[in-house]
């Protein structure tokens, strides 16, 4: 997994609550077998038109948004399925931090394992981020994981809030299957208790 | 009184921490590990590119049915990425010794349906998949949730994950479920109370005499649904309902007593303290109608179609917009008069035998309007087959619905069995998101029984106008 450290660069908008997983990727892009190459594909639905064009009425289209890296969006983003070719093909778009007033548990979860900055602030930081961000084009902001903070050339400065735990992974870009690997001690030693009383599972 | 009583997620969690350290999140072990082709190939060639095995292929559990056509199972599948990701998943049990229970098994079908027939979901257990609605597994007393396919990796690299520990959420149902309110009606509703985001972070425990007295289908479908209000699981308490439904099946534990005699301490001590609590009273539930484009978007059937002043919340009144626009439908339209081009009985929520049975009795002597095209896609082949064997296959022909094999189908339309844009169909399925099952298709939320009369109606009706349901 690719570290996350600091992400300077260009602010997109999704003006919606409760964007789904389905809207993200739809259903007819998950039967890739690969991790890559699902960034075309990303909010297929609202993107393109009928006949393939890009949609002109979708404001994350607009050219003053191209080369973003980082979305701002609405409450509860990232809802439904657990489809980790949500933050798939967000990545492979090119975002590395989402911001919203709030996210759906498995797909913020998800996030971190893929590289991606998931971070949440209030619904007031989140208009002023939308009104910001419509006003000046080209809007950027910094968003640094080492200070736990983001900013921006007109003075704005939020708290990045996540778990010292979630910080390091990110950070280091750590595999968690490594982390667990090292503790294979303690995994057997469990095991074999479980063998001691053997509970209804193991025939 | 218990000395410092625990909630049953508390006690199932505790036996299962393999390590913690403060100020990190626990790891802790996977007793079931199910899987299904679309979100396990990435995981499985993680595990090849790093060298690894599978830790416990004897706890791990494989099935196709997402991508599964629900049309006649000899022939070919002309969908050649579909094939594709089914024979990466054929591959792949075979290669790291899994159980693949695929086309040709009889054990085949939605993984969540057919885990809890098969005896693999038991009371105590932690119960994992790449899947959001693993959630349905709770229904068991079981620790159930869905995870991502790198957790996938995870799970099948070491059989445990690192985990948070979720807060607590009991909802409380009092009261008594009048007649043709189903338990979906009943969990529709509650995610209508509550919000697609009410219950986030939390683990739900459902209780009260509503719940205890659900059949072992109908749990499932409750706490299938609980995802679908952002909850991380749900859950109910295992009691002789459980245990009896259990009992003789393939899997079931071997010292079945003693097994049940462990359940049996498992529920919540009285006066276990939950982080958030709520009450419903289910006396005064109707049958339910979702009329917009998420779970929570729903009323009873002899309402009409919300108009947007009635949404306080500014958030909420955007979605409602768009939503209304996305349905064609319109504030103050009487969902009785909303007509449909389609129903779809099946998937995870609604597609069990009892489900099934259900629709028939309804179904029995009538006719599926000349104007809808109902199918009906029973949960797994041994669904299908018990149908089949009670004679329900016969009757729904009779009535003019179309009999199909098992599979995910127009729950999510990854199959051939995919909506055409403007179409609406009544579902009972989990999710009416924009395109969940086609591209401009329109989705409404409804019990198997609702979806039955809408389909020989026309268009919704209210269930309770029947008399066999009194
Ligand atoms: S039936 Fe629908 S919700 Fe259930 S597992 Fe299949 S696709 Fe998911």
């Amino acid at each position: 997994m690719k570290p996350f450290k600091v992400e300077e660069g260009i602010v997109t908008l999704l003006d919606l609550p409760n964007v789904d997983t389905d809207q993200i990727i739809p259903k007819q892009f998950l039967k890739r077998i690969e991790r890559s190459g699902f960034g075309p594909f990303l909010f297929f639905d609202w993107r393109f038109t009928k006949e393939g064009t890009l949609n002109p009425d979708f404001e994350m289209n607009a050219e003053r948004y191209q080369g973003a890296s980082i979305l701002v969006t609405r409450a509860n983003f990232g809802c439904g399925s657990s489809r980790e070719h949500a933050p798939w093909s967000l990545l492979d778009y090119g975002f590395r931090c989402i911001i919203a007033p709030s996210f759906a548990d498995i797909f913020y979860n998800n996030c971190f394992k893929n590289g991606i900055l998931p971070v949440q602030l209030s619904e007031t930081e989140i208009e002023t981020l939308f009104n910001r961000v419509r006003e000046t084009s080209g809007y950027t902001l910094r968003v640094d994981l080492e200070q736990e903070k983001i900013t921006s050339d007109d003075g704005l400065c939020f708290e990045v809030k996540v778990t010292p735990f979630q910080r390091t992974c990110l950070l280091k870009g750590l595999d968690d299957i490594s982390l667990t690997v090292a503790h294979e001690d303690k995994i057997k030693e469990f095991e074999a208790n479980q063998m001691r009383v053997p509970p209804p599972l193991l025939k | 009184m218990i000395k410092n009583p625990k909630t049953m997620f508390e006690k199932i969690w505790a036996a299962h921490v393999v390590h913690e350290e403060p100020g990190k999140p626990s790891l802790i072990y996977i007793d079931r590990h199910l899987i299904h082709e679309v979100t396990s190939p990435q995981a499985f060639e993680g595990l090849r590119l790093a060298g690894r095995s599978v830790r416990r292929p004897e706890l791990t559990f494989a099935t196709m049915d997402h991508n599964v056509p629900t049309s006649d199972r000899s022939l070919p599948i002309l969908d050649k990425t579909s094939a594709r990701q089914m024979e990466a998943l054929s591959e792949n049990c075979r290669a790291f010794g899994v159980t693949l229970f695929d086309l040709s098994s009889p054990h085949q079908g939605i993984i969540h349906v057919i885990s809890p027939d098969l005896g693999l979901t038991l009371p105590g257990l932690t119960v994992v998949c790449g899947d959001s609605h693993t959630s349905t597994h709770g229904a068991f007393g079981a620790l159930a949730f869905g995870i991502g396919t790198s957790e996938v990796e995870h799970v099948l690299a070491t059989q445990s994950l690192i985990q948070e520990k979720p807060k607590t959420f009991l909802i409380d149902i009092n009261g008594k479920r009048p007649p043709g309110v189903e338990a979906k009606d009943l969990i529709l509703s509650i995610i209508g109370q509550i919000g697609t985001g009410g219950g986030a972070g939390t683990v739900i425990e459902f209780a009260g005499e509503p719940i205890r007295s659900l059949s072992m289908e109908e749990r499932m479908t409750v706490c299938n649904m609980s995802i679908e209000a952002g909850a991380r699981a749900g859950m109910i308490a295992p009691d002789e309902t459980t245990i009896t439904f259990l009992k003789n099946r393939l899997y079931a534990p071997i010292d079945f007593d003693r097994a049940a005699e462990e359940w049996r301490t498992l529920p919540s001590d009285p006066g276990a303290n939950f982080d958030q609590t709520t009450q419903i009273d289910a006396t005064f539930l109707a049958p339910q109608v979702t009329w917009g484009t998420n779970p929570a978007q729903v009323v009873s059937v002899d309402a009409k179609v919300p108009s947007l002043e009635a949404f306080s919340d500014e958030n909420d009144r955007k979605s409602a917009e768009r939503a209304l626009s996305y349905m064609g439908l319109h504030s103050g339209d009487p969902v009785e008069s909303i007509k449909i081009d389609h129903v779809f009985i099946g998937s995870c929520t609604n597609a069990r035998i009892e489900d099934l049975r259900r629709v028939a009795k309804f179904a029995k002597g009538k006719k599926v309007s000349s104007k809808v095209h109902a199918m009906v896609v029973p949960g797994s082949q041994a669904v299908k087959k018990l149908a089949e064997e009670e004679g329900i296959d016969r009757i729904l022909k009779e009535a003019g619905f179309d009999w199909r094999e098992s599979g995910c189908s127009m729950c999510l339309a990854m199959n051939p069995d995919v909506l055409k844009p403007g179409e609406r169909c009544a579902s009972t399925s989990n999710r009416n998101f924009e395109g969940r099952q086609g591209a401009g298709a329109r989705t409404h939320l409804v019990s198997p029984v609702m979806a039955a009369a809408a389909a020989v109606e026309g268009h919704f009706v209210d269930i309770r106008q029947y008399d066999q349901v009194q």
